[in-house]
């Protein structure tokens, strides 16, 4: 047997091998990890600006512009979800909070209550934007998330003041069928939602999709256009949007926020 | 280039699997990588990239080691390397193109599986030296993303009518007038696509023809 088959040299070799791969993965992992939160945020926040409408669908903005339009017109601050209050600005920075992660820490979440949109825990915390017209909040844009076909889907809705009309929505993070639910990121389709209610009458979440097509929003304002070949997805979409909208989700702070009790 | 030594051999190994001795189109490998990308151009690009650096390094370092490889093991330690540069690159996917990163990385993680990368480092790399198997790394890797590019151009025009996200053919959805053939954009279509490519190419190429 020659030496390059021996048992010790091949461990040695495997080792050799096996530290040199380990190192090179560690190396671009580590150097590579701040660029790629500093990515994964940028594209977080101008999502936050496509559903405020304050970043037109399809063009691109440098970190430096979501930066200036944040500090310009956007004031983040965090919700206590199970109250409605709002978190002191002193207490947590709501631009650093993270509440995705936020969802997987014990610490910072709990079970979600019995709901049909597939969402397994709640934070405690959820995270609100709101777009300033000089002095006065114009929109205010919440996070929402919930389970679709494939995969959980992440998106910011935004209200107006009333905290009722639609002004805009997107779907940045999700996994449905390319072509069919995956439609949900056309912006052609959320535009469809711009003017219609989240609310019923009675302050109840009705915001739907349905089969088929909806009227206009002054006609028809609880419903909005399905996707066709893609009940599903369609379905999803109705339950994580009236989940958020509920006092399960953002609800209670909508209520306090309408009424005047917080500014 | 007149550091590097250029030879007739590695000539070869670099322009061979662009057409003739494609690894899609003749050899058949990398399908299933071939059939998830190729719904859009930009994808398809990428893929692409990151399919022939890898092949290519990979190729260089089994290439490097092979003399010292213990033929028992060879296999895992091939994995190994091809391996840690697919995490390399998905890496730093995710720190320069994140928005992309996002659809890609779940096939961006399989071109550890990816057969062409595994098939160049057992099949080539183990026998040639280090150089000339880089530069059968590079070839391999273009041949892959030149199939991978024409699957997707046709996939993405006719599925969607665009060209790397830009408007050809107007939809209906979107004013315009054509009709997308939603088939286009699953999986499926790739099969035909890839069917025809191969046809053609052994129509173009009759020595690739198998007497029978």
């Amino acid at each position: 047997m020659s030496k390059r088959e021996s048992t010790r040299y091949t461990i040695l070799f495997a080792t050799a091998v096996c530290v040199a791969c380990a190192l090179l993965v560690s190396v671009a992992a580590v150097s590579l990890q701040p660029r790629q939160a500093a990515a994964a945020r940028l594209y977080m926040e101008k999502n936050v600006l496509l559903a405020a409408g304050l970043l037109e669908p399809g063009t691109d903005a440098t970190a430096q512009e979501v930066n200036r339009i944040f500090d310009e017109r956007i004031r983040v601050r965090l919700v206590d979800l199970a109250t409605g209050d709002l978190v002191p600005e002193s207490k947590m920075d709501a631009r650093a909070y993270d509440q995705r992660r936020a969802r997987g820490d014990p610490t910072m979440s709990r079970v979600a209550p019995p709901n049909n949109a597939g969402i397994g825990r709640l934070p405690n915390l959820g995270v609100v934007y709101f777009i300033m017209k000089g002095d006065q909040v114009d929109q205010i844009v919440i996070a929402v998330e919930g389970l679709g076909m494939w995969g959980t889907i992440y998106g910011f809705l935004s209200l107006d003041r009333d905290t009722n009309t639609v002004r805009g929505l997107t779907y940045y993070d999700q996994k449905e069928t390319p072509g069919l639910g995956g439609e949900i990121g056309n912006p052609k389709w959320q535009a469809l939602w711009r003017g219609r209610k989240g609310f019923d009458d009675q302050w109840n979440a009705r915001i739907m999709v349905i089969k088929g097509q909806a009227g206009t929003p002054e006609a028809d304002p609880l419903r909005v256009d399905g996707l066709s070949g893609a009940t599903v997805t369609s379905n999803a979409i109705t339950r994580l949007m009236q989940f958020w909208l509920s006092d399960n989700g953002y609800g209670r702070f909508l209520r306090r926020f309408r009424e005047g009790q917080v500014t | 280039m007149a550091a590097i030594p250029f030879s007739r051999e590695d000539r070869k190994a670099l322009v061979d699997p662009l057409i003739i001795n494609n690894p899609i189109g003749v050899q058949v490998l990398g399908i299933c990588s071939a059939l998830a990308v190729t719904t859009r151009m930009d994808k398809a690009l990428v893929m692409g990239i990151g399919v022939t650096l890898v092949t290519a390094l990979a190729n260089l370092a089994v290439s490097l080691v092979r003399n010292y490889t213990p033929g028992s093991i060879r296999i895992i330690v091939q994995l190994s390397i091809i391996a840690s540069l697919v995490i390399v690159f998905d890496q730093i996917l995710k720190a320069t193109l994140y928005e992309l990163s996002l659809e890609l990385s779940v096939f961006v993680g399989l071109i550890i599986t990816n057969c062409i990368v595994m098939g160049r480092a057992e099949g080539y790399a183990m026998q040639n030296p280090p150089l000339r198997s880089f530069w059968d790394g590079i070839g391999n890797g273009l041949g892959y993303a030149l199939v991978l590019m024409l699957v997707a151009l046709a996939r993405e025009l006719l599925g969607a009518g665009k060209i790397f996200g830009f408007t050809v053919l107007p939809l209906v959805t979107d004013g315009g007038w054509y009709v997308p053939n939603g088939l286009m954009l699953l999986a499926p279509s790739a099969l035909f696509v890839i069917g025809l490519l191969i046809w053609a190419l052994r129509v173009w190429k009759p020595q690739l023809q198998e007497k029978d």
